[in-house]
Parts: structure tokens; C-alpha cells; sequence
């Protein structure tokens, strides 16, 4: 009996057609040279297909067995963020020439995404005031892994130094890719919830590849990239930042405090939270480093008239080229998803991201007074972006659980990383959160400060 | 629309125009000043473009109408599995429980979410006949580093520190040797022999006592089974190394042959080939890996458990190499395979296997009286041709590829792999149907005539795309990376 599937267009005549002009009498014979004892015989012993109507019905409703950030309200942050996306985004995206491309490695008809991409490279080297950006990475935290690579390539050094206020999954993905290569990672304390100065000066020396410091930080802080850049390039290690590129809408550029590379991740613009992925790493250095930037870069060239045009460039750097003399492996990035975070930085535009930066610290800043004012320890309070840390009472995880069940989606335990945070809650607000919700969140938790 | 320029979003600026709605300021607001120091907050707002939503429609619609997807056409990229993105997974995905979960939620509040990754990856475990798998790599170039810093994990607890070398065909992907640069290995390359597979006695020559693995893509990248797996694996294993499985062509082998019964210890698949996660104009993807049971404790954390009905994230792994990426992995490219892999069930997925490989082969033997072949025997899922025959006329692979434009298809990978001279790689799909191989056939066809009767046709090709070819020295001497006022 033929297998018939709406995805399989092969009819029994095309087979019998096919088959004779390839000359063999059975489709077993293609399949002659794997050898007896390994072929696999039978069928696979897995979930048999459903028909199109019931596979909806069936995962619609493992879909509902989740707390979702729409239904719910969310103060959770922590590296992922539930902000608002315009509509024009999923439209955008939802173009099939775009999402069933494959990567343009023929320019002349691959200029939408290309042009796009290059767009997108505009976009970062505006928000992060650096010379230029490649076309996306995995996520922010490969990103930063990466940025230790290249740092380390390009200094000879095998040093590099990390702020505990970096995201915990960060700095454990640098750390896996440390292990690779052979690098030291040293982890520099903090004091008062930003990067201690005084620890970064005693670890700082010649052997010092980078610095990495997140701006705004884990808990929310902006950290001082002033002072810490004259520390770093005294020692001409590479001044390495990792930032939320939506704060940069609002806050001061690394790029203007002479970082070196600038990382990061965009799901801020326009992309869903997903569960954790697929989002979209950014990576952005100085002209100095433009040869030695990870992954895809798009340029602007002349065809033979003289017409503008774009194309994958730079290719030297890159592992199809290089192969094992290649300093990074990246292939497929996340290029749907860099169109996504475009189409909304050019729905906010030089205007909305200003705008939308501030409302974030505008109601955040709100949220914190109000805590305070419930009698609530607000810890490592200072200069700060959409999120802060409370005390509470008792453990983050039984709080949450309770709020869940009044629709809110708490905030993030840190006692999971830091033992010495136990009970506290990091919670972010976005521009999202409206004045109502604020108020009941603190309403609903005014038993738990500490 | 020919040679009409696109212009740039920013050229398409003007100050005072918005494009978004954000939601009320509904509190008191507070001076910046007094939540900032001074030197924090930023002077120059970056200058994004200053567009109405329509502008940003009719921006973004014609430059999706200056690219070729799939759903334009015929997308024969061999090793890229150009096939169908089938309509439902994009459903899916977007389904607000799937695209709007946050991923430090409580377990609790994740349950489906956790349930489908759990189920994935039984699925996975059963089609690449592996004993675990982990989903957190987010593309097969992740894929591959993880598994090889997996193999030296294991080789490094068993306190078989020597093993730094990486074995790869010269037909490997170029991911294959950078991974195993970037996992700290040194790549040593074994050869083919004259019908296109691993040199068995070059294998025996390579391999020793500092192998740590030889990595190995079956059907290997010119379409062909290694028939002697069995033998190499023999030789990898007797010499204490382990053998990688890149995933690349799993799409020929689905129900035929598993790479864990091959001998595989570790394979990565790629999700967004096999799988039908979009390839997204070059991503995201997905890649994850499958180990054999002595590899397990070393797998990235946190690994999925089921705990009588409940799943629940495991973060106590002693042996684990640590993490590899923020998070789960791609879970909304996971979610798109899962979709796929339940609307084909296990009769679907034999049915894929064996179309494309109808297909492939049906192509190669109707291309082969007028391209040259270099290996002629049955090959897999997709075939090589050479272009020398051509070239000796003055017409390059390249202008094949450029000429195949003006025919409205997207071109076969060409010169990979680099073992082949003037490579034309051609991987159809079991999605395609005969007619539309036919038609691309005919095209082959007339070019190859063309380079016969009126070379310059081809060697000018293409005539009828929105650019001409593009200066791409200039392009990497004077890299003009960004848009500048």
C-alpha cells in the first residue's frame, strides 16, 4: 500500500516511471550498499502520524498545560523578557520568501535578506555605538563565549576575567567553551550589586585576555563602565560588555566608554520569550577588530553596473574557508530572528526606543518605591534599568507558587545561584506592566517581606 | 522591478514619523536625572529609522520579493535539505502557551512545555538509535563542538588525556575540523579513495593510540554510503576512540539504517533540515545531540527527567561538561520538529527516505549524459556532478549555477565538497514532485547545450535578476558593513 501524505507528492506511476529509468526493480535495491547487519529492520517504534485537525487538537492542549506570560502577568525577568512586540513583526516574519530561504549564498536573489541583515548590523552599531556588527549569533550568552575566544586569540593571552554579575547561564556557557580552549576563567565578586573595583585591580595583569562585565548587570545595575575601562585597558586586556540592547535606548553606549566588543541578546526586539530559543545574539566591535568578528558579516558592493548591492563578505574568517585553522565554528546563526528584532527596531525607531527605554525604568522605579513602601528591604538599590531585588521571608519558589495561582508569573529565586541571596527576588517590569498590575503584585506579597 | 534599487530603511527616514504603540504611562514619572548619574544617560539617541507602519510593510515586502524561499521554488541545495516547511509548525509554535513561556518559570507551570521536550527526545532516541539526547545545541555546528567536548570528557575521566586528534574525510563539512578546533583538538584528515569513500587503509594509518574521534557524515557529502562503516568503526573503537555522527544526511537514511546501530557513540542531528524547521534565511536552527549510554553523565545540564507523571529539569550532574547555551536549547524550532515528526509517524518518515532517494537517483541518471559523474553507482539522497566537461568549453560550475537563476530555481551547491573538481551538488527532497524535477532537469539540459552553442549566454548569466553579479572583492577590500548619513 502506498503511503500517502500531503507532503509527499510521489504517486505510484511516478515511482514505477521513476524507478525504470534509474534501471533497478525495487526501491531496496538504492539501498543495497548499507551493509545486512547494520540496516534497521521494521518500523520505527514511535507515536503514529495524526491527521492535521488532530495533531492541533492534541498539541493545543499540551500548549494549555502552560502558564503563559499572556494569560498570566509576568515579572519575571532575568535575561528574558515579556515586552511589547508590534503586531507588524509576526507579519513581517511570517513572509515564506524570508523563513524558508536558506542562508544567501546567492546574492542576486537573496538581496531581501541580505539588505535586511545589513540593516540589522546598522541597527546594533546605532544602539551600541560600535564600528560594526556581523549578522546575529545563537543568544547572548554564546555570544559572550565567543567574544572570550576571539579575545583570547587576539591578545595571546589565556586569562579572562568575569564579573559574578553577569547572568549565571552565561557565565556557565563561557565557561564550557573555556574548557575548549584551554582558558582560565577568573570570577571577579561584587560589592553592593555592582562589579568590586578593588578585586578587578588585584586580578588584573598582563596575562589578562578580557573583561567581561554585563551593563545593566544581573541584578538590574548599571554597572560603572568608566571607571572599569580605565582599569581594563591600563592592562591592554579587551573591554568585553554584555548588554540588554533595549537599555541602550536610555542608557550611555559601551561603545562610548571604549569597549572593545559589545554582546548581547535581542529578544527584547520583537521576539518571543519561547521557552528560552530561539532568540538572537548580537556582536558588535571596533573597526580594529573587524577581521577577526565571528560568523556572518553582509557588505555592500557594485554589481558589473555600477547598481548597489549587498553580500556575504569577510568569508575568510569563516569556518567553510578556514576550516580547522577557523577561531570560531558558527554556521547557521539566528537570521529570522535578527529580521524580527529589525522590523521592530524600525517599528520603534529613534523615537520608540528612547520612549520605550525610559518606560521600563520610569515603571520599575514605580514598582520599587511601591515595595518600599510595603515595608519591603529593597537590596543592592542604586542606578538601575527594569529590575531590582526584594527580601522576602521565606523560599522564592512557595511565593511563586502562590502567586501563580492569583495569575501572576513571579519573579526570578536567586538564592539558585547565589547562596548568599536566599530569598530574594530579582523582578523585572517592562513598559508591559500597567499601573494596576504593579500595585496588586506588591498587594499579594505584602506578607512576605522579610 | 528589474534593476530598480531598494532603498535602505534609513533612506526612507523622516524625523517625526512613528511606527509603534506603546502602552500608557500610566504612573507618575520621576526626572532621570534623579534615578541616573549624568554621565549614564545617553546624549544621542541611536538613530533608528523614522517610518510609518505602512512604510515598514511595503519596506519589508519588497525585499522579500528580492528573495528566493522554498515556497518560490525549486531549492536543490545538496547537504541543506531544502524541503517543504510544512504550514502547521509555524501554527504551532506561535501557539501563546509554546511562544510565551518564560524559561525560569516554576517546572510546574511548564508541564507541557517539558512534556514535549521529553517526548522529543524519545522520538529522536528511537530514529538515531542513541540511548540519550539532549536538545540544549542550537545548530548542528553546536551540535558537533558539544559531542566532541562530550568525547573529551570521557576520554579525559578515563584518564586518556592524549587523545587530541580529530579524524575527518577530506569530503567533510568545513564545520566538521573548525568544531574540533574550537572543543581544543587538532584535526588529521583521512582520505577518500576513487569511488568517493573513506580510504580504509589511510584510516588505519591515521588512526592510534591519540585518536579521540573520527567524525563522519553517512551518506557521506557526495551522496554515498560508506559501506565499510562497519570496518572503520572496528578500527576506531580497537584503536579506544569514539565515533561521531554528523545529521547532516540523516534524510537519507530514516528507517534504513540508524547511526547507533552503525557504531555511532555520539550524533547530532539538524532539526532544521531533516526535521522541517525553517531554515530562516540561515537560521535558527537546532542540533541536538545523541550519546550511547557511556557518554550520559557527561551530557550539557540540565537533562529532562520524568518523575512518575510529572517532568522535572535535573541539574545535579557531576560529570556534565556545564552548559552549552543559556536555557533549553531552540525550543521553538522543537517544537516546529516534534510537529513534523507527529504528522509523519514512523510509516511517513520511511516513505521521506525513500522518495528522496527515488528522486536523487531518478536526477543523476537523466543528468548523467551530459554532465560528468564521478561516481557512478546508487547514491543516497543527493549526488555530484562535475562540471569539467563545461569548463574545458569555458563555461565554470559558477556559470552553470548563475544561469540556473534565469530559470527561476535556486542553484545546487557548488564547489563542495572540495574533493570533486568543478562540484555540482544536487539534493532534491522527497517534497518535490516529478514534474519540477523534470523541468529542472530540462533546464540542466538547455545549459548544458548552451555551453555548447552559445557559451556566453551562460558565462553571462544571470539576465533576468533584480542585480547582476556583485563585486564581492570590493566588497571584502573596501567592507562597507554598515549605512553611514
Amino acid at each position: 500500500m502506498r503511503m500517502k501524505h500531503r507532503y509527499l507528492p510521489m504517486t505510484e506511476e511516478d515511482k514505477r516511471e521513476m524507478l525504470t529509468q534509474i534501471g533497478v526493480e525495487s526501491v531496496e535495491e538504492l539501498f543495497s550498499d548499507i551493509p545486512k547487519s547494520v540496516r534497521f529492520k521494521g518500523e520505527y517504534q514511535i507515536k503514529p502520524a495524526k491527521s492535521e485537525s488532530a495533531l492541533l487538537k492534541e498539541l493545543t492542549k499540551l500548549a494549555q498545560k502552560n502558564a503563559d506570560a499572556k494569560a498570566n502577568v509576568s515579572f519575571l525577568g532575568a535575561g528574558v523578557y515579556d515586552h511589547y512586540s508590534p503586531v507588524i513583526v509576526d507579519h513581517v516574519l511570517s513572509r515564506s520568501e524570508f523563513y524558508t530561504a536558506y542562508t544567501p549564498y546567492q546574492p542576486e536573489i537573496s538581496q531581501g535578506e541580505l539588505q535586511a541583515i545589513f540593516e540589522f548590523q546598522t541597527m546594533i552599531c546605532e544602539l551600541t555605538g560600535m564600528d560594526v556588527a556581523n549578522s546575529s549569533m545563537y543568544d547572548g550568552a554564546t555570544a559572550l563565549a565567543e567574544a572570550g575566544m576571539l579575545s583570547a586569540g587576539s591578545t595571546k593571552r589565556k586569562k579572562i576575567i568575569v564579573s559574578s554579575t553577569t547572568h549565571p547561564e552565561a557565565k556557565e556557557v563561557v565557561r564550557t567553551y573555556a574548557k575548549g580552549q584551554n582558558l582560565e576563567i577568573i570570577e571577579i565578586p561584587y560589592k553592593d550589586g555592582i562589579t568590586d573595583l578593588e578585586a578587578l585591580k588585584e586580578q588584573m595583569n598582563s596575562d589578562v585576555a578580557a573583561v567581561m562585565i554585563q551593563y545593566p548587570n544581573f541584578f538590574g545595575r548599571v554597572e560603572p563602565l568608566k571607571e572599569l575601562e580605565e582599569i581594563i585597558h591600563e592592562h591592554k586586556a579587551l573591554f568585553v560588555v554584555s548588554s540588554n540592547p533595549l537599555a541602550l535606548g536610555a542608557l550611555t553606549p559601551p561603545g562610548n566608554f571604549k569597549a572593545d566588543i559589545v554582546v548581547g541578546d535581542a529578544q527584547v526586539f520583537g521576539i518571543p520569550m519561547a521557552f528560552g530559543g530561539p532568540h538572537c545574539g548580537y556582536f558588535a566591535v571596533t573597526s580594529k577588530l573587524m577581521r577577526k568578528v565571528p560568523g556572518r558579516l553582509v557588505g555592500q558592493t557594485v554589481d558589473e553596473n555600477g547598481q548597489r548591492g549587498f553580500v556575504l563578505t569577510l568569508q575568510a574568517r569563516e569556518q567553510h574557508i578556514r576550516r580547522d585553522k577557523a577561531t570560531s565554528n558558527i554556521c547557521s546563526n539566528q537570521a529570522l530572528n535578527a529580521l524580527a528584532a529589525s522590523v521592530a527596531m524600525t517599528a520603534l525607531g529613534k523615537q520608540g526606543v528612547k520612549e520605550m527605554a525610559i518606560a521600563n525604568i520610569q515603571k520599575a522605579h514605580y514598582a520599587k518605591r511601591k515595595f518600599e513602601n510595603a515595608g519591603f528591604e529593597v537590596i543592592f538599590a542604586g542606578p538601575s534599568f527594569n529590575e531590582f531585588i526584594i527580601k522576602c521571608n521565606q523560599e522564592i519558589s512557595t511565593i511563586n507558587h502562590t502567586l501563580l495561582n492569583h495569575g501572576i508569573i513571579g519573579g526570578y529565586d536567586l538564592g539558585r545561584d547565589f547562596n548568599e541571596l536566599k530569598n530574594h527576588m530579582l523582578l523585572a517590569v517592562t513598559e508591559l506592566r500597567t499601573k494596576e498590575e504593579i500595585d496588586q503584585l506588591v498587594a499579594e506579597m505584602e506578607d512576605y517581606h522579610a | 522591478m528589474l534593476n530598480q534599487n531598494q532603498p535602505l530603511i534609513f533612506e526612507n527616514s523622516t524625523p517625526g514619523r512613528i511606527g509603534y504603540s506603546l502602552p500608557e504611562m500610566d504612573i507618575d514619572t520621576v526626572e532621570l536625572s534623579e534615578l541616573l548619574p549624568d554621565e549614564y544617560i545617553r546624549e544621542n539617541t541611536p538613530d533608528l529609522p523614522e517610518v510609518s507602519e505602512l512604510d515598514i510593510m511595503r519596506h519589508y515586502t519588497a525585499l522579500s520579493k528580492r528573495n528566493h524561499g522554498l515556497d518560490s521554488g525549486f531549492y536543490p541545495l545538496g547537504s541543506c535539505t531544502m524541503k517543504y516547511n510544512p504550514k502547521i509548525n509555524e501554527n504551532v509554535a506561535r501557539f501563546s502557551g509554546f511562544a510565551h513561556i518564560h524559561p525560569l518559570q516554576e517546572a510546574s507551570s511548564v508541564q507541557g512545555a517539558l512534556e514535549l521536550m521529553y517526548d522529543l527526545q524519545q522520538h529522536l532516541k528511537e530514529i538515531t538509535g542513541m540511548d540519550e539526547v539532549t536538545l540544549q545545541p542550537a545548530a548542528g555546528a553546536h551540535g558537533e563542538w558539544t559531542g566532541l567536548m562530550l568525547i573529551r570528557a570521557y576520554h579525559e575521566s578515563n584518564g586518556d588525556s592524549n587523545r587530541t586528534k580529530v579524524i575527518v574525510p577530506d569530503s567533510a563539512h568545513g564545520t566538521n575540523p573548525a568544531s574540533a578546533t574550537v572543543a581544543g583538538f587538532e584535526t588529521v584528515t583521512v582520505k577518500s579513495n576513487e569511488n568517493g569513500l573513506v580510504d580504509i587503509e589511510d584510516l588505519k594509518r591515521v588512526v592510534g593510540p591519540d585518536t579521540a574521534a573520527l567524525m563522519l557524515t553517512n551518506p557521506n557529502t557526495l551522496g554515498l554510503f560508506e559501506e565499510n562503516i562497519v570496518e572503520m568503526a572496528e578500527i576506531v573503537h580497537n584503536a579506544g576512540g569514539k565515533l561521531y555522527y554528523d545529521g547532516a544526511n540523516l534524510n537519507a537514511v530514516l528507517s534504513k539504517a540508524r547511526p547507533g546501530d552503525m557504531g555511532f557513540d555520539v550524533v547530532h542531528l539538524n532539526l532544521h533540515k531533516t526535521f522541517t524547521g525553517p531554515h530562516g534565511g540561515g537560521g535558527p536552527g537546532s542540533g541536538p545531540v545523541g550519546v550511547k549510554v557511556d557518554l550520559i553523565p557527561y551530557l550539557p545540564k540540565p537533562v529532562i527527567q520524568k518523575d512518575g507523571d510529572e517532568f522535572v529539569l535535573n541539574y545535579n550532574r557531576p560529570y556534565s561538561i556545564g552548559r552549552v547555551k543559556p536555557f533549553y536549547g531552540n525550543f521553538g524550532i522543537n517544537v516546529r520538529a516534534y510537529t513534523y515528526i507527529r504528522s509523519m509517524g514512523p510509516d511517513g518518515l520511511k516513505a521521506v527516505t525513500e522518495n528522496a532517494v527515488i528522486n536523487a537517483n531518478y536526477m543523476m541518471r537523466r543528468l548523467a549524459d551530459y554532465y560528468d559523474l564521478p561516481f557512478d553507482r546508487h547514491c543516497k539522497h543527493e549526488f555530484v556532478l562535475s562540471g569539467r566537461k563545461q569548463k574545458k568549453l569555458g563555461v565554470r560550475t559558477l556559470d552553470i549555477a548563475k544561469r540556473l537563476l534565469d530559470f527561476g530555481y535556486h542553484p545546487p551547491t557548488i564547489y563542495f565538497p572540495l574533493n570533486v573538481e568543478e562540484c555540482i551538488m544536487i539534493e532534491p527532497t522527497e517534497t518535490e514532485s516529478k514534474e519540477t524535477l523534470d523541468s529542472f532537469i530540462n533546464a540542466m539540459i538547455q545549459i548544458a547545450k548552451e555551453a555548447e552553442e552559445t557559451p556566453e549566454l551562460v558565462q553571462e548569466a544571470p539576465h533576468t535578476t533584480v542585480i547582476g553579479r556583485l563585486d564581492e572583492t570590493l566588497a571584502a577590500r573596501k567592507p562597507i558593513l554598515r549605512f553611514k548619513k
